[in-house]
Parts: C-alpha cells; sequence; structure tokens
C-alpha cells in the first residue's frame, strides 16, 4: 500500500533523476487543465502562483479574507538555506544531516536531501520577489544561528521572515490572480474531497458568509492547509488553523503518517489565566543571544536580578556544553519541564524558565540587541507589561508544530492518486523533531519547486476523463457536508464548542503532550470518545447554516480535533520509544535523554481510517539510513 | 474589572445595524481585548443568543485580521497595538466602550464588527508586486541591496494589512496602506524596472476602489498598529510624479486587436499572442493615467 517512490541511484542525483524521468504538458495544453489548491499559505500561495505561472488553471481556497492572513505570516525567526555565505563549514549535505539528526532519524533521506538542496534556490526566489531580508552594510546578506546545529545558515527579516516570505508569495499570487490564470475563493471553507473512479477529482466547501455548499471539480486537488497544533487548544497557532482538511481527506482513504509527532516549543510566553486563548511565540532566534536558567534553590521567589551569579543554574549550557542554549526544540522544553517540575520553575505559577538578555546587551551594547529582537521585545512587553531589556523574560513550552500529517509519497501524493499535500499538512521531512527555521524552507521547497514538478507530471501521466459537478459522487459528498452540518445544529445542547475544544485541549496536553506514558494514553484514549459523544449531545450553536456563523464554524473544527486526537493517541500508544519530541518515559537513556528504539520503530506509521469507533489499521514504511548512520543523538 | 459595551450588531450586509448594550463581568487585567469578547460570547451564547460576530486569527498582532473602532478610535488607542494585544488593563474598571466596524464606503460591512477588505487585494493586484517567476531568479547575493535601502523596505513591508488607516482617515484614504506596498518595492534594486507602472496602476487603482486622498491628517498614522510612518505617502507622491514625468514611447500594437481571442488555438499562435500581449500590457501600464480600469 505504502509506495514511496523514491528514485533510485545516489542522493544527491535523485531529485534531478525523478524530474529527468517525468511526463510534461505542453505549453498549449496546460490552460485545460485545472488544479484545485486549498490553503494560501507560504505552500497554497507558492504552488498556486507557480502552478498559475506555467499556464495551469489554478483555483485557489482560503477561508480567510485574503491570502496574506494564513498562520505562515507569523513565523518569526527565519528560513535555513545551506549558501555558506559564512563559510563556516555548511554545505547541501551538511543541513541534510543536520535534519535528519534534528528529527531523530524518523524522517525519509531522500526528501531531506532534496529540501536541503532547493533551499539555495528558495533564498534566489525570494529576494528576487523584493522580500527584504537583513542586509549587512556591504549590501550582502546577512545570516544567523539556530537550534541544533553549528553553523550560521539562517536568513532574516528581523523577527517577521514568515510575514515577509508570505507577503512575497502572496503578491507573486495576486499577479496571478490579476492575470487570470488563477481564480481565489475567499472566505470559502474545505469540507470534504471528491473521489472520482478512486482519484481525487475535487472539494465541497462552504461561503463563510453565506453558508452556501459548493462542489469544485478539477483535474487534481493539493492540500496545503497547514498543522493541527490546535488539537491542544492553547497552541501558537493562529485560532482558526485547523484539521479539517487533512482529517476529512484521511476519512476519505488518505493516509496519517506520525500523527503523534507534534513539535512543543521551548520559547514561549507563559499561560497567566484561564481566559487565555492562545499562547505567544518567542522566537528561537532570541536563543542566540539570551541565555536560560532558573536558580537553583527551589522556589526561590527573589527578583531574577536580585539572584546572584553563583545561584543560577544555566541548565543548557551546563548540560550540552558544545550546543549551550541552542539545543533542538525537543531537548530545550524537556529540560524546562524538567526543572519546573522540579520546583525551580519562575513565576506566579511555577512554569517559566528566565531567558535573559543581560550578557548580550552587555557585549553587543542596547542598539544591537533593540536591532536584533526590538519587535519581540515589545511583543513581551505587550503581553506581560515587562521591559524585556531589564528584567530577564520568561518562557515556558508551549505545542507550536505537527511534523505529523498526511502521509505523502516522494512526490508529495498521498495515497489518493491525484491528492496532493504540502507543507505542514504532510508528514514529510521533519521526522521526531522539526528543526527550527526549517518550516519556511519546507512550505516554500513544496510551494515553489517540488509540487510544480510533480503535479504536471501526475497530470501528464495519468488519462484523466473530464468530470462535472453534477457526477453522483460530488451530489453524495456534498449531501453528507449538508447532513454532519445539519446534526451540529441540530444537537440544541447547554455547551459552547469552545468549552469542548478546551476540555480536549487539556486531555491532549496532559496525556499526550511533552511527556506521554503507557497508563495516561489509555487514559485519554478512554476520556476522547465519551467527550466525542457528549459533543454530539450537548452542542449548542446559536443560529443557522445560512449565515455567518463562526461558532458552526468552530464546533465543525472541533468535531475533526475530537476524532484526530484518538488517533495520535493511539499512535503515540504504539510507539513505545521516545523520539524527538515524542517522548514516552518509558523510555529514557540513564541521563533522561530520549531513547531511540531503531530495532523496533524505524518506520513511518501510517494509519489507514476505519470507520467512527473503529480500530485505525496501521501500515509501516521502513526507514533505512545509507547516508547519515543511526546513532544516539548528542548535543552535549 | 466590569465594562459596558455597546456594540453595533447588523445581521449581514443589506440589513440595518444598530447598536447594542451589554454588561461584562470578571474581567481580569491581563486578559486580551478579544479575550474579553471571548468572555461576552460565551455569556451570549449560554442566553440562546447570537454571538458578536468579528475577525481575528493569529491573535498576535502580525495577521492584520482583526481590528474595530473602540470608542471611535481604530484598535483602541495603544501606541503600536492591534487590538488583540491590546490588553484590558489599558483601560479603567467600569469605561463605557462602543465597538464600531471600520466604516469606510470601500469597506462594505458583512456582519457585526467584519467588513470586506477586498479592496486592498485589488491595490495589490494592480501592481504591488515585482515579477518573479519561480525558478528564473538571479544568485541572491548577485544584488547588493544598500542596508539603508533594506531597512527602509522592511519599515515599509511590515504593514499588516489591517484596514485601520482607512477607518482613521476622514476621507477614507487608503494612501498610507498603499503608499506602504510602494515604498517597499520601490526602495529596492529588484523593483526598479517595474517601478513607474506600479506606482501609476497602483495609485489609479485606489481611486477606483472609492478610497478618499490624503489631506494630511495623520490619524493613519497615528492608529498604525505597525507604526508605518506618513512620510511613505510623500514617497509615493514623489514617486507619482517621477512616473508622470517619464517619457514612455507609444505601443506599437493597438490593445484591442491583440487582446481579441484568436481563432484559432495552435502552439505558435498562443505563445506569439502570449508575447505581444505582455509587451502591451507593459506598456499600457506604463502610459494610461488608468492603466487598472483597463484591464479589468
Amino acid at each position: 500500500m505504502l509506495e514511496a517512490r523514491i528514485p533510485s541511484g545516489p542522493i544527491e542525483q535523485k531529485w534531478d533523476k525523478c524530474r529527468y524521468d517525468m511526463k510534461l504538458v505542453n505549453p498549449a495544453n496546460r490552460r485545460k487543465h485545472s488544479i484545485i489548491v486549498v490553503g494560501a499559505g507560504l505552500a497554497g500561495a507558492a504552488a498556486a502562483a507557480t502552478l498559475g505561472r506555467q499556464g495551469y488553471h489554478v483555483h485557489c481556497f482560503s477561508y480567510h479574507d485574503t491570502p496574506r492572513r494564513a498562520h505562515s505570516i507569523a513565523a518569526q525567526g527565519g528560513i535555513n538555506s545551506a549558501k555558506n555565505y559564512r563559510n563556516d563549514g555548511d554545505s547541501v549535505l551538511r543541513l541534510f544531516k543536520d535534519t535528519v539528526k534534528g528529527g531523530d532519524y524518523r524522517a525519509r533521506e531522500a526528501n531531506v536531501y532534496r529540501l536541503a538542496e532547493v533551499s539555495s534556490n528558495i533564498i534566489d526566489q525570494c529576494v528576487s520577489q523584493g522580500v527584504p531580508f537583513a542586509r549587512e552594510y556591504g549590501g550582502l546578506l546577512d545570516n544567523r544561528s539556530f537550534g541544533g546545529v553549528q553553523v550560521e545558515r539562517t536568513f532574516y527579516a528581523r523577527g517577521q521572515t514568515g510575514q515577509q516570505l508570505l507577503l512575497g508569495a502572496y503578491q507573486a499570487l495576486e499577479e496571478q490572480i490579476a492575470a487570470g490564470t488563477v481564480t481565489m475563493h475567499f472566505r470559502s471553507e474545505l469540507l470534504d474531497i471528491v473521489l472520482v473512479k478512486g482519484r481525487a477529482r475535487g472539494i465541497v466547501t462552504r461561503d463563510l458568509v453565506t453558508g452556501q455548499l459548493d462542489c469544485h471539480a478539477a483535474d487534481v486537488v493539493v492540500l496545503a492547509t497547514g498543522g493541527y497544533s490546535n488539537v491542544f487548544y492553547l497552541s501558537t497557532n493562529a485560532k482558526a488553523s485547523n484539521c479539517t482538511a487533512i482529517w476529512r481527506a484521511h476519512r476519505r482513504g488518505a493516509l496519517c503518517g506520525n500523527p503523534c509527532f507534534t513539535q512543543i516549543h521551548p520559547t514561549c510566553i507563559p499561560l497567566s489565566s484561564g481566559f487565555q486563548s492562545k499562547l505567544t511565540l518567542m522566537s528561537e532566534s532570541l536563543r542566540n543571544d539570551g541565555r536560560v536558567w532558573v536558580p537553583k534553590k527551589e522556589h526561590d521567589t527573589r527578583s531574577p536580578n536580585d539572584i546572584p551569579e553563583d545561584e543560577r543554574d544555566y541548565y543548557l549550557e551546563n548540560r550540552y556544553p558544545s550546543f549551550g542554549n541552542l539545543v533542538p526544540r525537543d531537548v530545550a522544553s524537556r529540560n524546562a519541564k524538567e526543572v519546573c517540575d522540579e520546583g525551580r520553575g519562575v513565576g506566579p505559577h511555577g512554569q517559566g524558565v528566565y531567558l535573559d538578555f543581560a550578557d548580550a546587551i552587555h557585549r553587543l551594547g542596547l542598539q544591537t540587541v533593540r536591532e536584533k529582537y526590538g519587535n519581540l521585545f515589545e511583543i513581551y512587553e505587550r503581553i506581560t507589561g515587562d521591559d524585556a531589556y531589564t528584567v530577564p523574560m520568561r518562557i515556558y513550552p508551549a505545542p507550536h508544530y505537527t511534523m505529523g500529517g498526511l502521509w505523502v509519497d516522494y512526490h508529495l501524493m498521498s495515497t489518493i492518486p491525484g491528492l496532493f499535500v504540502g507543507g505542514e499538512a504532510n508528514f514529510s521531512d521533519h521526522g521526531a523533531n522539526r528543526l527550527g527555521a526549517s518550516a519556511l524552507m519546507q512550505g516554500l521547497a513544496d510551494g515553489y519547486f517540488v509540487l510544480p514538478a510533480t503535479v504536471p507530471d501526475y497530470i501528464a501521466a495519468n488519462k484523466l476523463d473530464p468530470v462535472s459537478t453534477s457526477d453522483s459522487a460530488f451530489k453524495a459528498a456534498k449531501a453528507e457536508v449538508k447532513d454532519r452540518i445539519d446534526k451540529l445544529l441540530g444537537v440544541n445542547g447547554k455547551r459552547s464548542p469552545d468549552s469542548f475544544h478546551k476540555e480536549l485541549g487539556k486531555i491532549v496536553w496532559d496525556d499526550c503532550g511533552m511527556a506521554r506514558s503507557d497508563a495516561g494514553l489509555r487514559k485519554a484514549l478512554a476520556r476522547i470518545p465519551e467527550l466525542r459523544d457528549e459533543f454530539w449531545h450537548n452542542l449548542r450553536i446559536v443560529g443557522t447554516g445560512e449565515e455567518l456563523n463562526q461558532s458552526l464554524e468552530k464546533a465543525n473544527r472541533i468535531s475533526d480535533f475530537l476524532e484526530l486526537a484518538e488517533l495520535m493517541c493511539i499512535d503515540a500508544l504504539q510507539r513505545t520509544e521516545s523520539c524527538g519530541g515524542h517522548f514516552r518515559v518509558e523510555s529514557q537513556t540513564p541521563d533522561g535523554e530520549a531513547k531511540r528504539d531503531d530495532a523496533n520503530f524505524a518506520y513511518t506509521a501510517a494509519w489507514e481510517w476505519k470507520g467512527l469507533d473503529q480500530s485505525p489499521a496501521i501500515h509501516k514504511e521502513p526507514l533505512t539510513f545509507e547516508y547519515v548512520p543511526l546513532s544516539q543523538r548528542s548535543y552535549k | 474589572m466590569t465594562f459596558t459595551l455597546k456594540v453595533w450588531r447588523q445581521h449581514s450586509a443589506d440589513e440595518p445595524g444598530r447598536f447594542v448594550s451589554y454588561q461584562v463581568k470578571n474581567v481580569t487585567p491581563d486578559m486580551s481585548f478579544l479575550e474579553m469578547l471571548d468572555a461576552l460570547n460565551e455569556d451570549l451564547i449560554s442566553r440562546q443568543e447570537p454571538p458578536v460576530a468579528f475577525e481575528h486569527d493569529c491573535r498576535e498582532g502580525i495577521c492584520g485580521s482583526c481590528g474595530f473602532l473602540i470608542n471611535g478610535v481604530a484598535h483602541g488607542g495603544q501606541r503600536g497595538t492591534t487590538v488583540c494585544q491590546l490588553a484590558m488593563r489599558f483601560f479603567k474598571n467600569g469605561d463605557a466602550l462602543t465597538l464600531e466596524p471600520w466604516r469606510a464606503r470601500a469597506f462594505p460591512v458583512i456582519r457585526d464588527l467584519i467588513v470586506n477588505r477586498s479592496a486592498f487585494d485589488r491595490i495589490i493586484q494592480a501592481g504591488g508586486f515585482i515579477s518573479a517567476p519561480t525558478g528564473t531568479a538571479p544568485a541572491a547575493n548577485a544584488i547588493l541591496v544598500p542596508k539603508e535601502d533594506a531597512d527602509t523596505a522592511f519599515d515599509a513591508a511590515a504593514c499588516i494589512g489591517c484596514g485601520a488607516c482607512v477607518a482613521a482617515c476622514p476621507n477614507a484614504s487608503a494612501m498610507l496602506f498603499t503608499s506602504a506596498k510602494i515604498t517597499h518595492l520601490n526602495s529596492l534594486p529588484q523593483g526598479q524596472p517595474q517601478r513607474d507602472q506600479r506606482t501609476l496602476s497602483m495609485v489609479a487603482e485606489m481611486r477606483n476602489e472609492l478610497f478618499g486622498s490624503c489631506t494630511n491628517h495623520g490619524e493613519c498614522e497615528a492608529v498604525c498598529p505597525k507604526r508605518i510612518p506618513l512620510e511613505f505617502i510623500g514617497k509615493m507622491n514623489r514617486d507619482l510624479m517621477r512616473a508622470a514625468w517619464h517619457w514612455h514611447r507609444e505601443p506599437l500594437v493597438i490593445p484591442s486587436l491583440v487582446q481579441l481571442p484568436s481563432a484559432e488555438d495552435s502552439h505558435e499562435q498562443f505563445h506569439e499572442e502570449v508575447r505581444i500581449h505582455e509587451e502591451d500590457q507593459a506598456h499600457v501600464e506604463a502610459e494610461s493615467p488608468e492603466p487598472a480600469a483597463t484591464r479589468r
């Protein structure tokens, strides 16, 4: 069932060979083919703009009012590229190796190599679009370093790199919309994928303003709908980010890869009250210059500036001398949790550690620090009321990214023929832990370079009969969608959608978050179906389906989270090893690091939907490591 | 803390709206303004009343989704802050707060506090881009950008497209928004080839969308959550003069002829058509004061 279609030959020639073997579509014929792209973030906008420019007719869908709102915009720190501008030992191979190792050997080598290979083209492409990357006085591009690596390969635009890259892709997309090659469908949310003769041939959407359900047919469907961290309710994701598109595709037969691989980002502003609706990320780039510490004494309530140097524990620098504060995210998060569990956490709830800039300000001067991180310090002050130039920041880990997602082959096609998946929505490239500044890289690699090569190949290689939305498959899918919406509206219970979401989030965070145990996961697996049952019997949505109804939108998304959460726990339960962000307390090294079990778990778990209240079936794609030999990760 | 909210309720674009008053209790100073509205909505749902519709997404001040007027001030009045980042500690216990959607002819109300800002996208479509098809890019460091220019471009590119500038302007002008994008792209060496046509097209589209003109009130700069300076409007006007002053020769082909669909659809003809069409478009945009209108 799992045919990864990895080209043969040496790793550095695989992508070239793949492209050489591809079939092409004559430029005059391209406009006869239509492509649906769902999502207009980095991967979606880049793919839609590029395929549109190639001459295909692209229909791009977004639930936002404009593509520029996609959550890619909130990425702060930067984007990696193996340019080696610093001459500090970087190369495509080095970026490849860092990413495989950073992902704790649970990613496919061929995919990661391709990512490293095209990383250089991404920077070229973005610069020519006018993305205002940071520059040095000579006019050349500036770099900085990020977690989990020992070279400076991260390109950045102050603390708003995601915004600037997204605007670049957005502008390219707008140009194609003006040229008529891309038709943009705003405020339009995907509610189902339509299969005709076993191939993905269209989607069903709901117009979020009028509530109208529409069918759209095309030759290919591309999903670039982002990750599912909002399953935790409190995460750094935007409020509307959801799993509906990938989950409905999963229910239609697309396998879901490694759903339990989620990333908990170490540097977020700690939770302050029960009303809090989301967590705010402080870019990892801060760890370049900030030093992480907690008091040596437990329950030390002194103000941080009153704690003398010898009573501070710079635990990352002490435990990991060679990487120091720049260890990968999973390691940094786990260590923060550990010191807080020991009672050495800081702040009102003891759930926080300090990130201190005093040394950096002393060494570089206030002006330089302000220039590098000014906007982040501002965000911090606005939320907490503290001035991080004088008092250390308080940070704590928070759900941030999901490495898991729909299983795809080397061409980024899911197990449904004609359904491609790009960006965070797919499972590829990052293994069990994503390195900092690699999400932007992957989103753009998929959108600008991979999908625009593999999607045309699919179109050229397969004889696709024309389909219309009057086909019975479309009618049936639309009727199913309508039923589900009517069912949500008809429950007429007492609890608001948000109250269910909060409760679900707490279950998943407690038992499938930073530390996972057999008992905890079994508890969650008992609790989630109960909550789902209550949801379908006690939900209250005010209003109708034929109007702009934000409660209905939420409830619909939560109904999918309630199913996905269960699969996450099932996946976490079967993987009894620890790897990357997946930390099973039963599997640790003597010094408390994640202990992999390569003999039994060097595979990707791809889950098949078997129906609600049925156990999903697992398919295993074995992972082999020819270029980066398997070894225990060490950042000491 | 307790607040009295007077909220604009409007069911849809075609129905009239009105203010409705609500009491919100148990507000903590650390709550953001939107979290306070979340609490109000939970309360409304429990009373079987439709919750207040408002737009929001990232809640960290970067996506540009959120925004409404609080007591007549866009985003509520804290300098450089979107309403999602505005903490309730900014207000006094017992304050009466009036919430209204952006008011501008170009931004029709969709529901309650949500307006349609698609006009901004159409301004970008008119020329707010640098044409760089994927795959043809020169090596990144082949283009030197002086740090000062890169910084100016970045300051302008920080715009989040929220529309506060339009809502604050007595003329509902979109000049701060438009000038920010023009300054971003026109400051960079990569943006030079399309500089004149970009400026002319975007300014024309701004007018077509029924936005007003700048009369130097400076309200836009005061409410801009990203602190885009008024100075960029001056830059835009200078670029507009420059574009008008530049002489572009007449196009060689008559626009109306090449835009007709060709009778046959052969490969070569298609290419020919595209080539002429593109060449011709470039001239039209550079030449005519209303290129966007021509195009649509």
